[in-house]
């Protein structure tokens, strides 16, 4: 397979990860297509970052087989700060560059493109452990970017940043992805998986639904009502100042509106549909 | 007041490294300072030399330990005996009386002898050799630059590669395209590169405020302290692989280091120590560094005399250093990549194998 092209493009397939005993993945398949953004979303412990190490090839995978290009052609931001923080933000990029083998010319000249577009211009003196997390987090996504790899690893590169830096870094992931990058992402954000081509979801190690964000949707049971108090009986969950509840059956609720179903919803939904097989099977 | 000592003790018991510090380090000093904490030197090796040889080996005082007697030698082998440590005490005889030569780079023995002389006003002054003043400092700082160089070795090193562990970029490192020899030969130029510069420091000051002399082979000092680098830089690289913390690694060593001042000449000298202890001071890397800075900057012993501590520390640098690669290299590659300088695709698959491709 070349680089960057083919059918899927990278990823994962039948993926199995266990730490000692535990396992951490069970069975899990993701592809990553180039020139769009595929991603992982779950709660915390569902496994997102030991599939994207074992992507990266940090993880030793237990079952299955992982795709991806030569280590030279991947960017990786890892769930961790990921900068060097006695380093200088120019300094970063300049150590990421010499280890991905960047000439002088090309890394001089995509440091200055990264710097503009990230608006660390003026930061590029400053040690990159004085920055804000946005700040932080906006360079751990140039140094990633740096090398325009063909497969972008990114483990929740927005978590905890204000809303304007998340809106700036989508920018700039969205700019990586429509320049021809795979780009393979973890969020907990479900906001943001919407604006993904593919998105799969984790739940205790295996995937909970896959898909695009329509076919995700599609394949949720039943149906998603909007109640103003929570209903008896009825599996329901809290969205701002209202209730959504879940009818498996899609039978009318009195007092009930419609409502158009989003991704956390569906989630909140596949998580309530497998706990109430598990019960049945127990049962 | 309770609950907060329960809370305590509850997370004492978690810390298994530092209970077992608080435990067995005053165990540890106990039998260090019991069975190895002398300054007293019972039997001192002995070459008698020249044609009454046979005959003054018999009525030397008990504290002479006769090692070598040989009739056909004469003064410049038992200089020689005694430059390349073969024995503490050299006896020449001859038709004009005998003469007595006493290794002055062995202090504690050398004292010893000297006490020992005064009560036998028959034989003849002894004459000492390399350190005529028995000055303590002329074979104190030889041995502590082993020390600092444990310090910088060991300490710096596993702080530095702890660090990166810590603050999240040693995974940064191990999906960059570097093999893992690269990242720690990268990782420990610095160190060994400061510490060389140390060492110079240190031997320049050691001449100049202490008149330490440096009477043998620059060359073959700087073999012995390279090789002996390796060795600190080495367990300075395995602390940190069993090391989360900063904070872990300074303690692991701690236990690294004590032992290393205690029990290897430095202080106390390794053949006043019981031999139950002493064994322990003959797997220290430390015990051969200062034979080696102590042999050839105070008496100038050549190369060929000093091939068991440096062939010594030669191995004990390739069992720590490769030990401490294998294992960060598990700590870089755990997926077993294979690092490629050129190529494109790569599949890592286990059980499917080929199908990945």
């Amino acid at each position: 397979m070349t680089p960057g092209t083919g059918s899927g493009g990278w990823g994962v397939e039948g993926l199995g990860v266990r730490y000692g005993d535990r396992t951490a993945l069970d069975g899990v398949t993701f592809a990553v297509a180039a020139r769009s953004v595929a991603a992982v979303v779950g709660g915390d412990g569902a496994g997102k970052t030991s599939l994207l190490r074992a992507l990266a090839g940090t993880v030793r995978p237990s079952a299955g087989t992982v795709r991806r290009p030569d280590d030279r052609h991947i960017g990786y931001m890892s769930a961790g700060p990921g900068v060097w923080a006695d380093l200088t933000v120019a300094e970063n990029l300049e150590f990421t560059g010499r280890a991905y083998g960047l000439g002088a010319g090309r890394l001089g000249s995509r440091t200055a493109e990264l710097l503009e577009r990230t608006d660390l211009g003026e930061a590029r003196g400053r040690l990159a452990g004085r920055l804000s997390g946005g700040m932080r987090q906006k360079l751990a996504l140039a140094m990633a970017l740096l090398h325009e790899p063909e497969l972008l690893i990114l483990d929740e590169p927005t978590t905890g940043v204000d809303p304007v830096s998340r809106v700036e870094l989508w920018r700039l992931l969205a700019a990586a992805a429509a320049g021809g990058a795979a780009v393979a992402l973890a969020t907990t954000y479900l906001d943001e998986a919407e604006r993904a081509a593919t998105v799969l979801v984790l739940d205790q190690g295996r995937a909970l639904l896959a898909g695009t964000p329509e076919e995700v949707l599609a394949a949720v049971p039943g149906r998603v009502v909007e109640a103003p108090a929570r209903p008896e009986g009825a599996p329901a969950w809290r969205r701002g100042a209202r209730w959504r509840v879940w009818s498996p059956d899609g039978a009318p609720l009195p007092g009930a509106t419609e409502v158009t179903m989003d991704l956390e919803d569906a989630v909140v939904v596949a998580q309530l549909a497998r706990e109430r097989r598990a019960e049945r099977s127990a049962a | 007041m309770w609950a907060m000592a329960m809370k305590e003790l509850r997370q004492m018991r978690r810390d298994r490294r530092t209970l077992a510090m608080m435990i067995l380090l005053p165990v540890l000093l106990l039998v260090v300072f019991g069975y190895a904490a002398s300054f007293d030197v019972d039997r001192v090796k002995t070459v008698v030399v020249g044609p009454l040889a046979p005959e003054v080996a018999g009525r030397l005082p008990e504290r002479l330990e006769v090692v070598e007697t040989r009739a056909d030698l004469g003064r410049e082998e038992a200089v020689e005996a005694l430059r390349d440590g073969d024995a503490v005490v050299g006896i020449v005889t001859g038709s004009g009386g005998a003469s007595i030569l006493v290794d002055g780079a062995d202090l504690f023995s050398a004292r010893a002898v000297v006490t020992e002389l005064r009560g036998h006003p028959e034989l003849p002054e002894p004459e000492i050799l390399f350190n005529p003043t028995l000055d303590t400092s002329t074979i104190m700082v030889p041995g502590l630059m082993g020390v600092v160089l444990v310090f910088v070795g060991t300490i710096a090193t596993a702080l530095g590669v702890v660090r990166e562990r810590q603050s999240g970029t040693l995974e940064q490192l191990a999906v960059m395209p570097f093999r893992p020899r690269d990242v720690l030969l990268g990782k420990l130029l610095p160190y060994l590169g400061v510490a060389a510069v140390d060492l110079v420091v240190i031997v320049a000051a050691g001449m100049l405020l202490f008149d330490v002399p440096f009477v043998g082979s620059p060359l073959v000092f700087a073999l012995g302290a390279v090789a002996f680098l390796f060795v600190t830089v080495g367990a300075g690289v395995l602390i940190s692989t069993v090391s989360e913390t900063q904070g872990q690694a300074i303690q692991l060593a701690m236990m690294i280091m004590l032992p290393q001042i205690l029990l290897s000449g430095l202080i106390f000298p390794l053949h006043a120590m019981a031999a139950g202890v002493r064994w322990i001071g003959y797997l220290l890397p430390l015990t051969y560094f200062i034979q080696v800075a102590r042999g050839v900057m105070v008496k100038g012993t050549p190369f060929d005399a000093l091939l068991l501590p440096l062939g010594m520390l030669a191995v004990l640098g390739l069992v720590v250093l490769g030990m401490s690669i294998a294992r960060f290299r598990r700590d870089l590659a755990p997926a077993g990549r294979r690092h490629r300088r050129h190529g494109k695709a790569e599949a890592d698959a286990t059980t499917a194998g080929a199908g990945a491709r």
